[in-house]
C-alpha cells in the first residue's frame, strides 16, 4: 500500500526516494504525468480568468453598463430564470425520479425516450422549438387555432411570454439530466430501509418524507447548488430562442455579456456583465468545492 | 423499485395513471423532435404551414442537404467533416490529458495531488460562458483567431477538469494491490500506466470519450465566436446563420439539424449500452 507522500518515512516505495531531494521519484514521474493538464489550465483556464479580472478592473466600465436600462432588465431576467428555471427543473426532477426508480420494461424504454432532449444537441433542437412557437406561423399556435379558435400568444415577441418560453426551452433541455441524477441516487438507497419503513406501516408518503428524501436530500441540494452555476451560463437556451429580443429585454446576464462585447465591440462592459454574476458565483463555487470534497 | 406499490401487483387504476403519465413524459420529450422531423418531411415552402404531421412528406429536402444545392449549405460536406475532425481531435486531447493526470493524482499520489484536483474541479463548475470574452481575447493574443484548433483548445480546456474528476472517483476502486505487485515487479509509472491503469479503465475511458465527443461536436457558441471563415465553421454554426432572417428555408435548416443529431444520439445510446449511467457516474456526488 502506498501512503500520501507526506508519511515518506513509512512507505513501502521509500526506498525509491532519496533523502533531501525536493521531490521523490514517484512524485518527479507525477509532475511529468500532470503537465499536458496543467499547460492546458494555465493557458486556458488561469491565464483568461486573470484577463477577465483585468478587464473588469477598467471602473470606466461601471458606470457604463449600471446606467444602461437594459442591463437592471437583465438582471431582473437572471433572477426570474434562475428562481424559476433552476426551481421548476428540480422540483420536476424530483417528482419525476419516482416514476423513472418504478421497475419495468415499460419505464425503461419511456426513459430512454425521455433522455433524447438531453443527448440532442441544442442548436436542431432549440431552433426547431424557435419554429414551433412562432406565432403566425407555428405549430402550436396552429394547434391552439384549431383546438380553441383563438390566436395563441406571442410566444417569442412578447418579453413575459418570452421568459417563459426561455424557462420552459431550458427545463425541457437539463430535466432529463438532473432526474437520471435523483434516480441514480434513489437507486442506491438500501432496500431494507424501506422494508423496515413498511413493516412499521409507512404509507408511500410517509416512506418518501423519512426514508427517500433524508438519503438524497445532499444529492438534491448539490445538484439544485450545481445546476443554478450551469443555468447562469446557459447562453443557448436565450440567445437560439429569442436572441435575448424583442428589444433586448429577455437577456441574462450570459448573453447580454456577449452582446456588449461582440455586437458593441465593448469588451470591459461585457466582462464587468458577466462578472456581476461573482456575488452568486463564488459562493457557490466555495460551498459546492466544500461539499464535494468532504465526499471523498 | 423503492415504492410499496412495486411489492404488492399494482392496481388497474394505477396502472392507467402512469400510462398516462408516461405518454405525457414521452410527448413532451418528443415532440420538438418530432417537429423537426416533420418539418424535414415537408417542401421547403410549405414550412410556414405549421402542419402536425407532414402532408405532402417528400425526401427532397434530404438530397438538397447531401449535394449541398443551397446557398445556405453549399459547404454541408466540408463543415460536417470540421465538426468530425475538430471532435476527434479534442476527444484525444482530453483522454491523454486526463488519464495522465489522474493517473498521476490517484495512483502516485504526490503531495501536490490534492492541489490539482481541486483546481480541476473549480475549472469544472466555472460555466464556460463566463470566460468566452477573455477566452477569445486570449486565443488573439496566442494568434489562433479563426483557426479551428483554437476551438479544440477550447473543448480540451472545458472537458478535460470533468474528466479528470470523473476517473479519479473510479480510479480509487482499483486495488493499490496492483501497483504494488507491478512496482515489485520493476515496473515504472510509465508501465504502471500503459499496462495497468489505461487497461482497467476502459469503460469510464469510454464514458469520458463520449461526453468529450458530445460537448465538442454540440458547442455552437465558442465555435461561432472563435471560427470566421465558412470552410471552417462547424455544423452549429452553419445552423445557426439560418436565424438570420426567417425567409431562410428553414425546412432544410431541419433537414440538416437531423443529419447532424443523428452521430450524437447513436453514440449515446451505444455508450449507455457499454456502461449503464457510467456518463452521469461521478459527476454529482454529495
Amino acid at each position: 500500500m502506498t501512503t500520501p507522500a507526506t508519511n515518506n518515512a513509512l512507505a513501502p516505495s521509500a526506498d525509491l526516494r532519496r533523502r533531501g531531494q525536493l521531490l521523490s521519484f514517484e512524485e518527479a514521474w507525477a509532475l511529468f504525468f500532470i503537465l499536458p493538464f496543467a499547460l492546458v489550465f494555465v493557458l486556458f483556464i488561469a491565464y483568461p480568468i486573470a484577463y477577465a479580472l483585468y478587464l473588469g478592473s477598467d471602473l470606466s466600465a461601471y458606470p457604463r453598463v449600471l446606467t444602461d436600462p437594459i442591463y437592471l432588465l437583465t438582471l431582473q431576467n437572471t433572477f426570474v430564470f434562475i428562481v424559476f428555471g433552476v426551481g421548476l427543473k428540480m422540483l420536476l426532477a424530483l417528482a419525476l425520479s419516482s416514476f423513472f426508480v418504478l421497475p419495468g420494461r415499460g419505464v425503461r424504454v419511456i426513459s430512454a425516450l425521455f433522455l433524447l432532449p438531453w443527448v440532442a444537441p441544442h442548436i436542431p433542437s432549440i431552433l426547431s422549438i424557435r419554429w414551433m412557437l412562432n406565432s403566425d406561423w407555428g405549430m402550436i399556435n396552429t394547434l391552439i387555432f384549431k383546438l380553441f379558435h383563438v390566436d395563441g400568444p406571442a410566444w417569442l415577441t412578447q418579453p413575459s411570454y418570452g421568459m417563459l418560453s426561455i424557462i420552459t426551452v431550458h427545463i425541457w433541455k437539463y430535466l432529463p439530466f438532473w432526474t437520471m441524477i435523483i434516480v441514480a441516487a434513489r437507486l442506491g438507497i438500501p432496500k431494507d430501509l424501506y422494508e423496515a419503513a413498511k413493516i412499521d406501516g409507512a404509507s408511500p408518503s410517509q416512506q418518501f418524507r423519512h426514508v427517500t428524501f433524508p438519503a438524497i436530500a445532499g444529492v438534491f441540494l448539490t445538484s439544485t447548488m450545481l445546476s443554478a452555476i450551469w443555468s447562469l451560463g446557459d447562453f443557448n437556451s436565450i440567445y437560439l430562442l429569442t436572441g435575448g429580443g424583442p428589444m433586448e429585454r429577455t437577456n441574462t446576464l450570459a448573453t447580454m455579456g456577449i452582446r456588449y462585447a461582440f455586437r458593441k465591440a465593448d469588451f470591459e462592459a461585457g466582462v464587468v456583465t458577466m462578472m456581476s454574476a461573482l456575488p452568486v458565483l463564488v459562493p457557490l463555487i466555495i460551498v459546492l468545492l466544500r461539499r464535494l470534497r468532504e465526499q471523498r | 423499485m423503492n415504492d410499496a406499490s412495486t411489492a404488492l401487483p399494482r392496481r388497474l387504476h394505477e396502472t392507467v395513471l402512469l400510462g398516462v403519465l408516461g405518454l405525457v413524459i414521452v410527448v413532451w420529450s418528443l415532440l420538438p423532435i418530432y417537429h423537426m422531423v416533420v418539418l424535414s418531411l415537408t417542401p421547403p415552402r410549405e414550412g410556414f404551414a405549421g402542419h402536425l404531421w407532414p402532408v405532402n412528406p417528400t425526401l427532397a429536402n434530404y438530397v438538397t442537404v447531401l449535394t449541398q444545392a443551397d446557398y445556405y449549405l453549399a459547404q454541408f460536406w466540408q463543415q460536417l467533416g470540421n465538426s468530425a475532425l475538430i471532435a476527434v481531435a479534442a476527444t484525444a486531447m482530453v483522454l491523454l490529458c486526463s488519464l495522465m493526470a489522474s493517473f498521476a493524482i490517484s495512483r502516485l499520489r504526490p503531495r501536490f495531488g490534492s492541489l490539482v484536483s481541486y483546481l480541476a474541479l473549480v475549472a469544472y463548475f466555472v460555466p464556460a460562458t463566463f470566460l468566452a470574452i477573455p477566452f477569445y481575447q486570449v486565443m488573439g493574443t496566442y494568434g489562433l483567431l479563426g483557426n479551428q484548433l483554437s476551438l479544440v483548445l477550447c473543448v480540451v480546456a472545458f472537458a478535460t477538469p470533468y474528466a479528470i474528476w470523473v476517473l479519479q472517483q473510479n480510479a480509487h476502486t482499483l486495488p493499490d494491490e496492483l501497483d504494488d505487485a507491478a512496482r515489485i515487479d520493476g515496473a515504472g509509472p510509465l508501465q504502471m500506466f500503459t499496462l495497468i491503469y489505461v487497461p482497467l479503465m476502459l469503460p469510464t475511458i469510454v464514458a469520458v470519450g463520449a461526453f468529450a465527443l458530445m460537448l465538442s461536436w454540440n458547442e455552437y457558441l465558442y465555435a461561432f465566436l472563435l471560427l470566421s471563415d465558412e470552410s471552417r465553421f462547424t455544423i452549429p454554426v452553419m445552423l445557426g446563420q439560418f436565424m438570420a432572417d426567417d425567409a431562410a428555408p428553414w425546412p432544410l435548416l431541419m433537414t440538416s439539424g437531423v443529419i447532424y443529431m443523428l452521430p450524437p444520439t447513436a453514440l449515446y445510446y451505444v455508450a449507455r449500452q457499454f456502461q449503464s449511467s457510467g456518463m452521469m457516474s461521478g459527476s454529482v456526488k454529495g
